[in-house]
């Protein structure tokens, strides 16, 4: 069984009354340890799908299964949990709380988990460790540069070792310097550590730091492949 | 989330925003504060009133003209006639009133008194001898006139300390003539500072015999009061009845509804000013509540701000794991903590506010008004405002929590 298990799904909106297709006939599947680029013009429904994958919206018709759950056979606060537990997210625009420490900010999701409380600071100094960030750990946002606010995101999302990180256009507030920064984290934690990272990105550059890009067009896929020549950020990985 | 973090994300929550949220609870803190201060000044009134009346002694009964009043603003009494000699005589027999202690009848009222060429406004009090000893009046210079004195309609003055500082200075006064109503008076004695004493302020007060004040003073043949000390304490209601009873023969009534007079027990007066000055101070209280709702109505204005502005941590928080009970919770708390807060500082300037306006009412009315912390009033406003809290934060706290996590991550 696949890690992210998804079938003919659609999700129709509908704005005053006229139903619009945002995704249209979706079918893939992920397994545990892969790192999957899903690219497309914006408008083509790229993240609604992170949204349904990321148990933050539900789709209309089709199947999706994450780890052979689906959110139509459970309640809200399951769903909660679940996100909590199982996956970690990485926004655009970061989404870290202002005038709250790296280390408060990296803590969060500790909060709502049922983690006991005596391991929270040591969990959330590793994560912090783990996108290289340990001098920063009493700095505020405020203080922080782009990149290092992402990568402060991205520990927030490992801090309770889910099974996927979502990374929603993580590059797209940085400069390429700083996202090639970002990828290279995101590409260690996919080679060393194993974890699972979906990433939703509309640059050729960013996607082929992935190893199977998965691209789609006005709601459906129009190709999945592997990459042959996958950017790397070689000094991260042994 | 357990208790404390969500006490905590609240906290931060109110940190992030400290001017607004100082300005937001200021409607509740006003609120309570005034609460906090009526129940304190009226509490505080309460108490000087019932010292009052209890300074006369608990045996004491007063019989007033007139019909009972009806209420506060009731005075009809006040130009009654009824109390006669006649009435005097009966009660004062044994027979119809056998645990009855003794009775004083008093009339008063105010005149200008004069001395050479100084001259006083003062209270004119004719009674008997007996009042010397029921208000405890012993004159540090002089002596108080006797039942001879009031059976001779004396011409004789026994005058408060004020009185005498006016008319004489520092020069005696013993033995000097004063001039009231253009009768010569002599004064036999002169009372030491007494202040306030129950009602009455005998430091402005010319007492005379109350024969010599109907009848050359006033003009009148009635009095303005009987007052009677029961016999002990455990009679005072047949005592009462008794005079009632007395009275109405003397007067021919048979229906008690169509009493020309009524007997007040200091039990009964100490009672009914409880009243007035409980019905008044509840009567502000309410009014000061009102700025509650108002405070309240504010409180859920700018939560509503703050959960609109707030959205995208609301979208984050959900993302990672937060359910909707950890938003309800956590916003909740925060319109709490605001009225709560607003609710303790507001004691606190209840507390000052009635401390210096029991020091200063002290001051301008020359009583001992005690401050009393109204601790009642105070767990009441601190609940009131955490109330408050909870009602006016309900509905931005299920605004944020019935929030789409996707549709407020994508907030602008």
């Amino acid at each position: 069984m696949s890690l992210i298990d998804v079938k003919n799904l659609q999700k129709i909106y509908e704005t005053e009354g006229v139903p619009f297709a945002a995704l249209r006939d979706i079918s893939f599947a992920i397994d545990t340890g892969e790192f999957v680029a899903i690219m497309g013009p914006s408008g083509s429904g790229k993240s609604t799908l992170l949204h349904i994958l990321g148990f933050l919206d539900r789709h209309t018709a089709g199947a999706y299964r994450f780890n052979g759950k689906t959110i139509n056979e459970s309640t809200d606060d399951e769903i909660a949990h679940l996100r909590n537990k199982k996956m970690g997210f990485v926004f655009q625009s970061f989404n870290l709380l202002a005038r709250t420490s790296v280390l408060e900010n990296v803590k969060l999701p500790l909060l709502y988990s049922d983690i006991v409380e005596s391991e929270w600071n040591g969990r959330a100094l590793q994560a912090i460790e783990s996108v290289g960030l340990s001098h920063r750990v009493a700095h505020e946002p405020a203080q922080l540069s782009g990149g290092e606010k992402q990568r402060v995101a991205i520990a927030r999302a490992l801090v309770n070792d889910p099974e996927v990180i979502f990374a929603d256009e993580p590059t797209g507030n940085l400069d390429s310097k700083s996202g090639g920064m970002i990828m290279e984290t995101l590409q260690k934690l996919n080679e060393d550590d194993d974890h699972t990272i979906l990433l939703i990105t509309h640059e050729t550059y960013t996607a082929e730091h992935a190893a199977r890009i998965i691209f789609i067009k006005d709601g459906a896929i129009e190709s999945d492949r592997h990459v042959t020549k996958r950017l790397k950020a070689n000094h991260f990985i042994k | 989330m357990n208790f404390k973090y969500s006490a905590h994300a609240a906290l931060a929550g109110l940190r992030t925003n400290k001017s607004r949220s100082a300005l937001t609870i200021l409607g509740i803190v006003i609120g309570i504060t005034a609460i906090i201060l009526v129940m304190s000044i009226g509490q505080g009134a309460q108490d000087l009133i019932l010292n009052q009346v209890q300074g006369l002694g608990s045996r004491t009964i007063v019989v007033i003209p007139g019909r009972e009043p009806k209420g506060p603003t009731d005075s009809a009494q006040m130009f009654s006639d009824s109390l006669k000699e006649k009435d005097l005589e009966a009660l004062k027999n044994k027979a119809n009133v056998p645990t009855l202690g003794s009775v004083m009848p008093i009339v008063f009222g105010g005149e200008t008194g004069s001395y050479q060429n100084e001259t006083f406004r003062l209270t004119i009090f004719g009674a008997s001898e007996a009042i010397s000893t029921i208000f405890d009046l012993v004159p540090r210079e002089g002596i108080f006139f006797t039942d001879d004195y009031v059976r001779s309609r004396a011409d004789v003055v026994v005058i408060g300390s004020k009185v005498k500082k006016e008319l004489f200075g520092s020069s005696d006064a013993v033995g000097e003539r004063i001039k009231i109503k253009d009768r010569s008076f002599t004064v036999i004695g002169v009372l030491p500072e007494k202040g306030q004493v129950s009602f009455f302020n005998f430091d402005e007060t010319a007492i005379v015999p109350y024969t010599t004040a109907q009848q050359y003073i006033f003009g009148i043949k009635y009095f303005h009061r009987f007052m009677i000390q029961a016999s002990s304490e455990d009679s005072i209601l047949e005592t009462v009845r008794d005079i009632q009873l007395t009275l109405r023969d003397s007067h021919g009534i048979t229906d008690p509804s169509k009493d020309d007079f009524f007997v007040q027990t200091q039990a009964d007066l100490a009672a009914r000013l409880g009243t007035i000055t409980s019905v008044m101070t509840l009567f502000l209280a309410a009014v000061a509540a009102i700025s509650l709702v108002v405070g309240g109505i504010g409180i859920m204005n700018i939560m509503l701000v703050s959960v609109t502005e707030r959205t995208r941590e609301i979208g984050l928080r959900k993302a990672i794991g937060a359910t909707n009970g950890d938003i309800l919770k956590q916003f909740l708390l925060e319109a709490v903590f605001l009225t709560a807060f607003g609710g303790i500082v507001g004691i606190v300037f209840g507390v000052v506010f009635g401390y210096l306006a029991s020091i200063g009412l002290s001051r301008a009315l020359g009583v001992s008004w005690a401050f009393t912390f109204p601790i009642g009033s105070a767990i009441l406003g601190l609940s009131v405002s955490t109330a408050i809290g909870l009602l006016f934060g309900i509905y931005p706290a299920r605004q944020a929590s019935q929030k789409s996590p996707m549709e407020a991550l994508r907030y602008e």
